[in-house]
């Protein structure tokens, strides 16, 4: 109880500033069902993402929230025998229509993974590869690896060893680094499947941070199981559980504060007061 | 007897019993290398073994110098054959594979594997040989091509599989297309175990001695066109050994501690490249 009355307090006193009367939402899932063959993984689950912001995907293991994380860049692409139903919005144009290039959809919606996952390449080429690729010329990949390296705080730490292998670096350096390697290609929304996971307590601080400010320029979809994390960083917060055939669904969607002192479910408060998961 | 005593004893029994294993697996090489290693030394230290060719039976004198040029243009040209082949498909086993088309490689290949060598002769014999009229080092470059390709596309496959799936995502969640994360991606970080595949075939085909018999055929001269019939050192060992000239059998012995030496500097480089790159 003591922890969630800190949770409240938390909530309390960092949101409740911006909430817009006509927001502009970015990303707009409407019914989604997912199936890895013939089980269901997602039902009809929605969410509407506002653009900006922060985004918290919560609930216990096998809800489907990374699941349902990966169907906005269509990472489930790769894996055969999957299937998505219902529709996917960005900025009003349907990420699950077949006839959508996903390397176009993949440069506008960013990942970042569980465990840092950098190339075994050097610290600048890993930033690099994204502007390489898109062929972008020398002196603009020079200056979007600095901005990215800024933007992610790492500029100070790596600058003098660019050149240095990236699995020399700290966990944490390396999720920063995965970070300003998905910042680079200029996105307008950025996935996190719980990027903290695998980083100790202050490498933690540092992303939780750092997603205070990138908000200002990107949208930001976030799962995570720490719900703490959930209270601290994100203005909006969608509950998901397994339903009785344990396909996930959304529970309760609405502004992170709202869910944390007043949730409207019974199911949503007791994930909250730690009666289950 | 107390527990804890019958729990030692049988402890100390299995190790004994495996460092027994370990000597008799470890002594028949170490003993065939030594030999290799006394009869073939006084050859290898004649002068002139490494620099002229053969001398006409009866003859002292001679070495094996067409024999070292032929290994290297035959073992040669079949890697510049299989090499990118065999490292392509797998590529395309490890990363497209998955599936009735990947499944039926795999069969194939491994079928290859356990193929006697012969039959790769057979092969060259019949292809090449028999369709140009002569004899020629590239028919048995062909042939010893197909009998590497199966060992270098299993080698690039397993060091394919190892990459983490994190960086496939990684690089497919940046926008980029799968054949470049394929090609920038995945291969660089698998380098060290294809190279080590490639070079393992290498040593592999170099020491190979039936592919050759009715292909290159074996020539005194020192051959260096590959549509000529050529020698090679195992070839040299196969002769000579059949032959009842001592400078002639020394040769044969020689011959085949250069093969050995061959093969086992290969293996090193492969196990000092993959060290290096793993830094």
């Amino acid at each position: 109880m003591g922890q969630l009355i800190s949770i409240r307090m938390q909530t309390e006193t960092a949101r409740r500033v911006e909430q817009d009367a006509d927001p502009e939402i970015k990303l707009d899932a409407r019914q989604v069902n997912f199936f890895y063959g013939d089980f269901q993984a997602l039902h009809d689950a929605s969410l509407a993402v506002q653009a900006r912001r922060i985004t918290a995907l919560i609930g216990p293991s096998g809800c489907g929230k990374t699941t349902f994380l990966r169907i906005f860049n269509r990472m489930h692409d790769l894996t055969p025998g999957t299937r998505a139903t219902g529709e996917v919005l960005l900025d009003g144009h349907n990420v699950l229509s077949p006839d959508v290039d996903v390397i176009q959809l993949r440069r506008q919606v960013g990942m970042l993974f569980q465990r840092p996952n950098p190339f075994p390449k050097s610290i600048f080429d890993n930033v690099a590869y994204g502007p390489h690729m898109l062929g972008w010329s020398k002196a603009r990949i020079n200056q979007v690896v600095e901005e990215s390296l800024k933007d992610t705080g790492l500029w100070e730490e790596v600058k003098t060893r660019l050149q240095r292998s990236a699995l020399n670096l700290s966990g944490g350096q390396q999720q920063r680094l995965c970070l300003a390697r998905a910042l680079a290609v200029e996105p307008q929304v950025i996935l996190m499947d719980e990027p903290a996971s695998a980083l100790d307590p202050i490498a933690t601080l540092r992303i939780e941070e750092l997603m205070q400010d990138l908000k200002q320029r990107y949208t930001i979809v976030i799962v995570t199981h720490n719900m703490q994390q959930a209270a601290r960083v994100s203005d909006f917060t969608a509950f998901m559980l397994m339903n009785e055939k344990r396909a996930g669904e959304v529970i309760e969607y609405g502004p992170t504060d709202d869910i944390f002192n007043r949730p409207k479910d019974g199911r949503t408060e007791d994930y909250i007061t730690g009666r289950f998961g | 007897m107390s527990r804890p005593m019958v729990r030692i004893l049988v402890d100390r029994f299995f190790g004994a019993l495996i460092a027994v294993s370990v000597m008799l697996a470890a002594v028949p090489v170490l003993v065939l290398l030594l030999f290799v290693v006394i009869k073939g030394l006084p050859g290898l230290l004649t002068p002139g073994f490494f620099t002229d060719p053969p001398f006409p039976q009866g003859v002292p004198g001679g070495g094996v110098f067409n024999a070292i040029i032929g290994t290297l243009v035959i073992v040669g040209i079949g890697s510049l054959l299989a090499v990118p082949i065999g490292s392509l498909i797998g590529i395309f086993l490890s990363e497209y594979g998955r599936n009735q088309l990947g499944d039926a490689v795999r069969f194939i290949s491994d079928v290859l594997t356990g193929l006697p060598s012969i039959a790769f002769g057979i092969f060259g014999y019949t292809v090449v040989v028999l369709t140009t009229h002569h004899f020629s080092a590239i028919s048995a470059s062909i042939a010893l091509a197909v009998l590497m390709l199966p060992v270098i596309l299993r080698a690039t496959e397993s060091a394919l599989v190892l990459v983490p799936q994190s960086l496939r995502e990684a690089g497919l969640a940046l926008g980029a297309p799968r054949w470049r994360v394929t090609l920038e991606i995945v291969v660089p970080a698998a380098l060290g175990g294809i190279v080590t595949g490639g070079l393992l075939a290498m040593a592999r085909a170099a020491g190979e001695t039936a592919p050759l018999l009715f292909t290159a055929f074996g020539n005194d001269i020192v051959q260096t066109n590959p549509f000529q019939p050529m020698g090679a050192l195992a070839l040299t060992v196969f002769r000579n050994a059949l032959v009842p000239y001592t400078n002639l059998q020394d040769q044969a012995w020689a011959a085949a501690l250069l093969l050995v030496m061959l093969v086992a500097t290969t293996n090193i480089l492969a196990r000092v490249y993959v060290r290096r790159i793993q830094r």
